[in-house]
């Protein structure tokens, strides 16, 4: 089997990715349906989303707005005149047995976005060329009962709650991107990264990977070098978290590889990604377009958005999310290996609402990048989806501001409140953590600990302050931890007349 | 107007998973040619002057304010279906298919 560096010394990858986003809009695409996650099954359907004869479409204005903003975000044209389309296919995930998409008239074409990665050469910027970002409408959830582990293979039947089916969707879908080389399953997943962050700043979305708001299908090739030619591709679904984007592709590239190195042919196919074991499982051969007979969509009017209508959404747009870093990094005067260091853990934000709840910002970039950080990388999760709030972080800096709390006690109640014991304030009270602030017990402490060590209390008082360490360290002990260090290091010196 | 052959319907009915035999598939064919046939004679009517159009109403950007209307309860929205379970429609195992 060929090693990682091997595969990029003989083959060139070729990534494709296509993002599917849940609108954040009150309601459906093309009816009035609210869209609340996480409602009883068959609550939120109407005549509409459930295909009933006679039912008409009624499209969203929101959600036409929603996409021409992501579109002129990306750097889209968007198209002057546009049209919906019916995608037929044989599923019970959509009632009316067709899907209202857009084919081969989407809404915006040929846009670009520019993602940033820190490579061991430096910052390198990569330009991921869009495609299309066109409307469609979500499926709803399935059920399968009978079978194995909830799959359909086996299963005797199935349940549909279509609460989700007409939820407003928009696909993004890059052209193929070459020249990302052995950092390509890297790029992907910042390019997902970035689109999110885009996304999030627009307002159009929650972008929740884990509840399945922002979906991202990959695709990858492998071509040999010097063959001038793609190779063949397959697309990874139900790759629901950023890690799992750069996993699943690096996973499809050695599978590509070996099939390749042995003379096989890779199968042009959908493969569903396996989030335990990180690899990806066939799925079913992709059906040809043909297949789903797409034609316009003769229940809805074209949509053509005015000029006028273009550049009133185009005020609306918020800062680029790079501008905005580069803002923030002068503001925070933060350094450029710094920034590149919060960037790349994807803190940017969280760090900015800590500051926002009134934290010092190096503070705050210290215990997102460090101890939250830390934990995030043991659970194998992203820091923002760690438990903890900017909120709780800027509360915690604030009581180790004031003196309440020490640098190890905050570390400690991060903790319980990364262990979902509560918000700073319940696991301060249920951990009993408090800073010795008594001068008396401190005194009382270091005494004891003077006490015990009489030769290094001596060596103290004759003039080598660093042996204090040693007594400090004591009574950092006999408080279990709760003492201010600084303030124990000051009455100390003072009791052994240093200073 | 094009002939459609018991190929392209054995291949639709696969898509939709419907076996089919091969006299059923003759006659659906002959009944489709018909259908067609019939709708292809707008065909005639079209001059070159005509411009093609999926829509007689000369509109565009037809739109509801993102206002929730009323849903369904449940029970009504699973009142025709021919089985439902946990407020969920139940439907016949999917076949074909591996997810």
């Amino acid at each position: 089997m060929l090693s990682y560096e091997e595969i990029i010394e003989k083959y060139e990858p070729a990534l494709g990715l296509e993002v599917h986003v849940e609108l954040g809009t009150k309601t459906k695409m093309f009816c009035g349906c609210p869209t609340e996650f996480g409602a009883e099954p068959n609550t939120q359907v109407c005549p509409v989303c459930l295909g009933m004869p006679g039912a008409l479409p009624f499209v969203n204005e929101r959600a036409i707005e929603s996409t021409i903003l992501i579109g002129l975000a990306l750097n889209c044209s968007i198209a002057p005149w546009s049209r919906f389309a019916r995608k037929n296919y044989f599923y019970p995930d959509m009632p009316k047995n067709f899907q209202i998409s857009q084919y081969d008239e989407p809404i915006c074409t040929d846009g670009y976005l520019d993602v940033e990665y820190e490579t061991p050469e430096g910052m390198k910027t990569f330009r991921i060329e869009i495609e299309r970002v066109h409307m469609e409408e979500d499926t709803g959830k399935s059920l399968h009962v009978g079978g194995a582990t909830g799959r359909i293979h086996g299963a005797e039947y199935s349940l549909l709650d279509y609460n989700r089916a007409g939820i407003p969707l928009v696909e993004i879908v890059t052209k193929t991107v070459l020249g990302t080389e052995s950092y390509a399953p890297q790029i992907a997943k910042a390019y997902v990264k970035e689109l999110r962050d885009i996304l999030r700043a627009l307002g159009v979305s929650d972008v929740k990977m884990e509840q399945g708001s922002l979906r991202c299908d990959a695709n990858i090739s492998l071509s040999p070098r010097g063959s001038g030619k793609l190779g063949t591709r397959s697309e990874t679904k139900n790759v629901n978290s950023l890690r799992s984007v750069e996993r699943a592709i690096t996973s499809e590239m050695h599978r590509h590889a070996q099939r390749l190195e042995a003379g096989e042919r890779v199968v042009q196919e959908t493969r569903h990604f396996q989030e335990d074991s990180g690899t990806t499982r066939s799925g079913r051969s992709k059906e040809q377009a043909e297949d789903y007979r797409y034609f316009p969509e003769p229940d809805l009017l074209p949509v053509a958005p005015s000029a006028e209508w273009i550049e009133q959404l185009r005020a609306q747009l918020p800062e680029r999310p790079s501008a905005h870093r580069a803002r923030l990094q002068q503001l925070w005067q933060v350094p450029d290996k710094e920034m590149a260091a919060m960037i790349n853990a994807g803190v940017v934000g969280v760090v900015e609402e800590t500051v926002a709840e009134g934290a010092d910002p190096t503070k705050a970039r210290t215990w997102w990048l460090g101890e939250i950080s830390r934990v995030a990388n043991e659970r194998e999760v992203e820091v923002v989806e760690m438990p903890i709030t900017p909120k709780d972080v800027a509360e915690i800096i604030a009581l180790v501001a004031a003196g309440d709390l020490t640098d190890k006690l905050a570390r400690q109640v991060v903790e319980g409140v990364i262990a979902g014991e509560g918000n700073p304030a319940e696991v301060i009270a249920a951990r009993g953590i408090k800073v010795v602030s008594d001068e008396g017990e401190l005194v009382a402490a270091i005494e004891r600990a003077i006490a015990a060590q009489p030769d290094t209390a001596q060596k103290v008082r004759d003039g080598n302050i660093p042996a204090a360490g040693a007594l400090i360290g004591a009574v950092m002990k006999d408080t279990k931890g709760q003492a201010d260090a600084a303030r124990v290091r000051e009455l100390l010196l003072g009791l052994l007349g240093q200073s | 107007m094009s002939r459609i052959s018991n190929e392209e319907v054995a291949r639709i009915a696969h898509l939709a998973r419907l076996e089919l035999s091969a006299n059923e598939i003759a006659e659906l064919a002959g009944e489709m040619e018909a259908i067609l046939g019939a709708v292809a004679r707008v065909q005639e009517a079209a001059k070159s002057d005509v411009v093609p159009t999926s829509h007689p109403l000369a509109l565009v950007n037809v739109t509801r304010p993102d206002v929730v209307r009323p849903s369904l309860t449940p029970e009504s929205a699973l009142s025709g279906a021919p089985a439902s379970e946990e407020n969920r429609f139940r439907v016949p195992q999917i076949l074909g298919e591996e997810a």
